[in-house]
């Protein structure tokens, strides 16, 4: 039996940070494991700039920005298994695990992080029909063959949904020589971030046909040309609207889900709306002692917010250690209002927020000239004008802590039209 | 010389192989794909039929009631993946009751042990996710779910460890009748054989009109599913659920499978293309709707996967098993549809009876070797087991597929057995990576890297599945890079 203070499952961006900061808050014994032959998780494949932004003030790679912490993790001393696989956890904190030098560990802990991320929604879960040949790919694999392999996955492709991942992929593809016909979005928004529309796509004259799909899929044993419809307001596609593209290749980008299999099994309470752990301030799930952060908690856009998420689980989960944590008799609920598809934390104790309470929130659809209104219990205490919010972007607000009452029941946030 | 070819590899051709092999013959197998298990074995419900449903009388009663209890010994010998969960087709009105009370009556008939009409009461108390609507139902327990393509790889590896030759990619385009035997004219030349027996499932009919008149004809009957994730298997339903069955087969049903996932399907339709295997919309949104009558709470969220099959539906309405009527010693074992599989352990016996018939000086092997290895399951071993396995061979210790939690070291293996593993897709069939929730996502690239580094192919030329099913089309443009570099 190998004993940490703190095990952290998954070695990316939000597992680095959550390590690291339980380090600066005097936590000396870590371990961080890692299933891929590498720390830093999907940022190693992900070589086009524009992450650190708000974390570095600059624009870094996503390899130099996973570096970064990669360099400081190991500054600082603290244990990772790469090419580790953990097998099961239980509720008292045991973890099993195996790799190629070690065998098979069993691992006892004082306290978990979780930060496992998330998988791409694939082709069989939107149940796509048509054929079943090779070229048919989601963007993140098609990025991993590309990036890291080095091997192309195509000559002429066809993107479906618009996707962060995909939209990278669609310029990607491009600068490999490739020719990327266009990219189909069912939703009559886009799915990935507006600077992504424009650098990936605008720049290099790639449509993007909002409100359409793949109806239809042909090829036997490569791919050899895909059938693509215009979808009315309930997302049934249009008769009449059909149009056939010849391409080799079809990349998903349809969505990511939280990777939460250990999760599950370990009988934490989950969000319907994240698909990940219900999760309180100090980004503890409903397991005393396990934290999550990242996207295995919801999926996030920006890998700086991941990383300042996973500090504040890495924090309290020192605190966790250190019986510092303060169990508050009045537990609030944040409360999610019209026009928001869910908020993180689900679960707030007052007494272990620092200053301000920090909300992500998510938006149902696209909004425009609208006020983000934040109430307790039923009390508005702080309103914002917005110019237009995108189901795609992800939201916070910063609630000062003088602001919130420490007697209440719920926060709610919620979306009205000016004026109203 | 061969003295038997088998077109067709196939549950039935592999069955008779295997059967075969038990005997001082020379025995080659072949098929026109480049895997065992590549037509209707690979994409079909997985069943095995209790036997009530065939009309009595009719080849298909006959087998599927002989071959049924003949699976406990052959899936023990082959470590196949096999259990006997019992089967219930239920019933939403009196009309249906009806049926059920005729498909009792078939089941006495057909010598079917333990079937018995159940309230829908005790149906409901079996199965708790069923529909409030079913008024009763016939529950027959000697069904049982199954891997078929596990047992037709199984088969055709255990023939192979017995003396039989495989050759794939191989594909019969004449046959010519010589004194005493047959040429088979194939894309890989010339192979001449004593008897030859017809497993060529869907163009069964193509290869039977090549040395006789055509008797009979193929259709392609397609059947499209939906395979849930694990956990919605045998959690879900904890037998198989049919509704009434139809003219054109046995309804549509919710089958939890041997790895703990749910099939949905099929529908059936009969189509020209004897390769068309694709989908549909209108046969998805059929089974969806069709399927919510047997119960309303089927998790479709929790969707994994789609896939179509084809039947080979016989123009006679029934199995074609016998010797040519002029061509002796070409023996066709044609339109093996439902309940195929369940009887294909009966039809490889009968007809080995049949060729053993007409052939005398063949003798049993003294060395015959019923049992096939079992293939190591990295999860099943208990956590000593796992260390033990890790320290003697350390490809054990890296999981490559994460959704299944396949290890290296069982890739490996599949890959070096008889009959093993060469494409994405063989190792799927095989042991399952890329079969979970993320399809492959995460683990494709690497079992294209062992794949590769196995066969001492390059990574371009590794298939996802057929022949030009290649998933890489060559370097990119700033060639390789090594891990981390960018």
């Amino acid at each position: 039996m190998i004993n940490y203070d703190i095990v952290v499952i998954g070695g990316g961006p939000a597992g680095l940070a959550a390590a690291i900061e339980a380090r600066k808050n005097g936590i000396e014994s870590i371990l961080v494991i890692e299933r891929d032959r590498e720390l830093g998780g999907i940022l190693q494949q992900c070589i086009h700039n524009g992450f650190g932004l708000h974390e570095f003030n600059e624009e870094l790679t996503g390899p130099e920005y996973a570096d970064r912490f990669i360099k400081e993790l190991e500054d600082m001393g603290i244990d990772y298994k790469i090419d580790t696989m953990v097998l099961h956890v239980d509720n008292k904190k045991n973890i099993k695990a195996i790799n190629s030098n070690d065998g098979f560990m069993e691992i006892s802990t004082k306290a978990i992080i979780l930060s496992m991320g998330c998988r791409e929604r694939t082709r069989g879960a939107l149940a796509i029909p048509g054929s079943r040949p090779a070229g048919i790919l989601t963007a993140g694999t098609a990025q991993r063959y590309i990036n890291m392999e080095g091997y192309m996955v195509g000559k002429k492709a066809f993107i479906l949904g618009s996707g962060d991942i995909g939209l990278i992929m669609a310029r990607r593809l491009t600068l490999e020589g490739a020719k990327v016909l266009g990219v189909a979005e069912i939703m009559p928004y886009s799915g990935g971030l507006t600077r992504n529309i424009v650098q990936c796509l605008e720049d290099y004259d790639i449509p993007l046909f909002l409100s359409h799909t793949i109806i239809d899929i042909k090829g036997k044993d490569r791919l050899e040309g895909v059938w693509v419809a215009e979808v009315d307001d309930k997302r049934i596609p249009i008769k009449g609207t059909e149009k056939y593209y010849e391409c080799d290749t079809l990349l998903l980008s349809v969505g990511l889900i939280p990777e939460n299999e250990l999760s599950n099994n370990l009988g934490i309470k989950m969000d319907s709306r994240t698909q990940g752990p219900i999760v309180n301030e100090s980004m503890e799930t409903t397991i005393s002692g396990i934290f999550a952060c990242g996207n295995v908690v919801h999926v996030h856009d920006l890998v700086d917010y991941v990383t300042e998420e996973s500090r504040r689980a890495g924090k309290f989960a020192a605190k966790y250690v250190k019986g510092l944590i303060k169990n508050s008799e009045n537990i609030v609920k944040t409360n999610s209002g019209t026009g928001i598809g869910y908020i993180v934390p689900q679960i707030i104790r007052i007494e272990n927020i620092d200053k301000k309470l920090k909300l992500f929130m998510r938006v149902t659809d696209v909004y425009t000239n609208i006020k983000l209104i934040i109430k307790a219990d039923e009390n508005v205490i702080s309103q914002q004008k917005k110019k237009q919010l995108n189901p795609g972007e992800m939201e916070m607000v910063n609630i000062p802590l003088d602001k919130i009452p420490s007697d209440i029941a719920k926060i709610t946030v919620e979306l009205v039209k000016e004026g109203e | 010389m061969y003295d038997v070819t088998i077109i067709g590899a196939g549950v039935i051709g592999t069955f008779i192989a295997r059967e075969l092999s038990k005997y001082q013959m020379k025995i080659l197998l072949l098929d026109k794909e480049n895997d065992i298990s590549k037509g209707a074995t690979r994409a079909n419900s997985a069943i095995i039929h209790g036997g009530y449903d065939a009309k009595t009388g009719t080849l298909m009663a006959k087998f599927n009631a002989l071959g049924n209890p003949m699976f406990d010994k052959i899936c023990d010998e082959l470590k196949v993946p096999f259990k006997r969960v019992g089967s219930l087709v239920v019933a939403f009105d009196n009309e249906d009751m009806e049926t059920i009370n005729k498909l009792y009556e078939r089941g006495v008939e057909n010598g079917i042990p333990d079937v018995e009409i159940l309230l829908g009461s005790e149906i409901k108390k079996m199965e708790p996710n069923i529909s409030r609507k079913i008024i009763g139902g016939l529950y027959s327990k000697t069904a049982g779910i199954i891997g078929p393509w596990e047992l037709a790889i199984a088969l055709a590896e255990n023939a192979m460890e017995n003396g039989v030759e495989l050759s794939l990619n191989t594909e019969v385009q004449d046959v010519q009748k010589n004194e005493g035997n047959y040429r088979l004219i194939s894309n890989k030349g010339q192979i001449d054989t004593k008897y030859v027996i017809n497993c060529a499932g869907i163009y069964a009919d193509k290869i039977n009109n090549m040395v006789s008149k055509e008797s009979f004809t193929i259709t392609p009957r397609r059947g499209e599913y939906y395979v849930l994730d694990k956990g919605i298997g045998v959690d879900f339903m904890s037998t198989v659920i049919f509704q009434c069955p139809t003219k054109l087969g046995k309804g549509i049903l919710l089958a939890p499978t041997v790895h703990g996932n749910m099939l949905i399907g099929p529908n059936a339709e009969n189509i020209q293309d004897k390769e068309g295997i694709q989908t549909t919309y209108e046969g998805l949104e059929f089974i969806k709707n069709t399927s919510n009558k047997s119960s309303e709470d089927i998790p479709f969220n929790k969707n994994i996967r789609t896939f179509a099959g084809l039947r080979a539906h016989p123009s006679t309405g029934d199995f074609i098993i016998g010797e040519v009527e002029d061509a002796k010693g070409f023996i066709n074992v044609a339109g093996i549809k439902s309940p195929g599989l369940s009887s294909s352990p009966a039809i490889a016996e009968y007809v080995v009876n049949l060729l053993l018939e007409s052939i005398e000086n063949f003798n049993l092997k003294e060395d015959f070797n019923p049992y096939r290895q079992k293939p190591i399951v990295f999860m099943e071993l208990n956590d000593r087991g796992k260390n033990e396995l890790i320290n003697r061979d350390d490809r054990y210790g890296r999981i490559i597929c994460r959704c299944e939690m396949i290890t290296e070291g069982e890739i490996v293996d599949t890959i070096k057995r008889p009959g093993g593993a060469t494409t994405v897709d063989g190792i799927k069939r095989r042991v399952r990576p890329g079969a979970g929730r993320c399809q492959g996502a995460f683990c494709g690239p690497r079992i294209v890297e062992i794949l590769a580094r196995e066969l001492d192919k390059d990574p371009e030329q590794v298939l996802k599945d057929g022949e030009g099913s290649n998933i890489l089309i060559g370097e990119t443009n700033k060639g390789k890079l090594a891990y981390g570099e960018v």
